[in-house]
């Protein structure tokens, strides 16, 4: 039974692994897609509607299958025809390309909303003092961006956590795929079991979301430095 | 070979035959049902969480916080697979057939799950409901029930209108994990078509043009309704 709750604390490990680069992914994708929304160019700005809104009104369990299942379709295909031996891909790699890929769309609303309650006259103010447009950017607007996304990305991340438990059904070793090896590997008395190792699994996560909310909060406290609090 | 694929699937995707729903009819179902049982449910919880004795809003919280906590995928499999594999509930008559019945389990989950977000959001919108309502219906005379189903809860629903169809999109969206449990909703009969003609693109992009049009169409409504009954409202 040791050497199942130590596979289930390794499953967690990919599941924080996997959560953690898909949230960057996302972020970068995010910043990407609010700067071509933002953007004063109807073809980027077309792209970027399109990508929010397509990507935002399809379950991301079926995105996931859709562009799992058709890379390895391509991808055979591919080396079908160079007369290569069958490649798979690497479900880890899978995971977070397609969970960055997903939540892209769901950051970039979230940075959108945050650049636009940046009052202009900061960035005014910033080019009358001769500041580049990269010196405004890391210096003036993402921190006070990062202000009002906050409780965004916070929302998203732990959306993100929760979705990591999908990501077993393309074969990824995280945490239910660990649990589901040790429930076949068991026989309780009463059929307990399953029961056992999923409550295991359940409760890491409940950890894991919990301390996320107390390092958002952490997170969101500094951000606001210098700002007065909402009155409760 | 995708003309195949359409011809012969094109009907369980979107309503299966009479003694065996699929499809789109499946995953209307799914969503409608744990929408309106989660929704009947939150009501009463969430008011209590609100304004209800310390006893009863502490397990409340504690409800929402583990639901919430969580994914429903776990959830899912604990209702479906762990439950019934416990020999006592197979053995208890009516409890063992209800858990048998994956279509059960799975509305069973949804509408715990949908409860345990949609209490948190009416929570928030019975706090934030100004004071000034409240002294104003005391000041007339109303108390206890008749203040909450006269004054409290219908500006609170108002509030929470937003929210709520956030909470049936993503609960539409979660009806996809079905599929995992031999429900035959429309990612269901997509995996199917995928494992006899083996080609994703077909079999899963009509799945997700399905799914973008009922969440669209969902959006669209839930737009109107909060034209209808947000108008009072100012505008952003």
């Amino acid at each position: 039974m040791t050497g199942y709750l130590q596979q289930l604390l390794v499953g967690i490990g990919v599941t924080i692994e996997v959560a953690t680069i898909s949230l960057l992914i996302a972020f970068v994708l995010g910043l990407i897609g609010a700067a071509a929304k933002l953007s004063s160019n109807r073809w980027f700005v077309l792209a970027g509607s399109a990508y929010t809104t397509l990507i935002r009104a399809v379950p991301d369990l079926v995105l996931m299958l859709l562009m799992y299942y058709n890379a390895q379709y391509l991808l055979n295909a591919i080396t079908d025809w160079l007369q290569q031996p069958q490649i798979d891909i690497d479900p880890f790699l899978a995971g977070i390309s397609v969970l960055g890929f997903i939540y892209g769309a769901y950051f970039t609303e979230t940075i959108r909303g945050a650049v636009k309650a940046v009052p202009r006259g900061q960035l005014e103010a910033a080019a009358a003092f001769g500041l580049t447009r990269w010196q405004a950017f890391s210096r003036i607007l993402f921190p006070q961006m990062m202000r009002f996304a906050l409780p965004g990305i916070s929302n998203n991340w732990q959306v993100i956590l929760k979705a990591t438990a999908l990501v077993s059904i393309i074969n990824l070793h995280e945490v239910i795929y660990a649990a589901q090896a040790a429930i076949k590997g068991s026989s309780w008395p009463g059929g307990a079991q399953m029961f056992f190792y999923l409550s295991i699994a359940a409760l890491l996560y409940l950890v894991l979301t919990t301390l996320s909310n107390f390092m958002f909060g952490y997170l969101e406290k500094r951000y606001a430095a210098g700002f007065e609090r909402m009155a409760r | 070979m995708t003309i195949d694929l359409i011809k012969q699937y094109w009907q369980s995707y979107l309503w299966g035959s009479p003694n065996h729903i699929s499809g789109l009819a499946m995953t209307l179902w799914l969503t409608v049902t744990s929408c309106v049982m989660g929704f009947a449910l939150a009501l009463p919880l969430s008011v209590a969480r609100a304004a209800g004795p310390s006893w009863i809003r502490w397990p409340i919280w504690l409800f929402t916080f583990v639901f919430r906590g969580t994914p429903l995928y776990i959830q899912l499999l604990i209702i479906y697979s762990a439950i019934y594999g416990l020999d006592f509930v197979r053995n208890t008559p009516g409890v063992g057939s209800f858990f048998k019945d994956a279509l059960n389990c799975t509305i069973l989950a949804f509408t715990i799950n949908t409860c345990a977000y949609i209490t948190e959001l009416l929570t928030g919108a019975v706090k934030a409901t100004p004071r000034g309502e409240v002294e104003a219906a005391r000041s007339l005379g109303l108390s206890g029930i008749s203040l909450y189903l006269r004054i409290v809860l219908p500006s609170a629903l108002r509030r929470a209108l937003p929210a709520y169809s956030n909470e049936v999109i993503l609960t539409l969206h979660a009806t996809t994990l079905a599929s995992t449990v031999t429900v035959s909703d429309i990612l269901k009969v997509a995996r199917d078509a995928y494992a006899e003609y083996y080609l994703p693109l077909p079999a899963f992009g009509i799945a997700a043009i399905l799914y973008a049009c009922l969440s669209l169409t969902f959006i669209s409504l839930f737009r109107k309704a909060e034209q209808k009954w947000l108008r009072h409202l100012p505008t952003t």
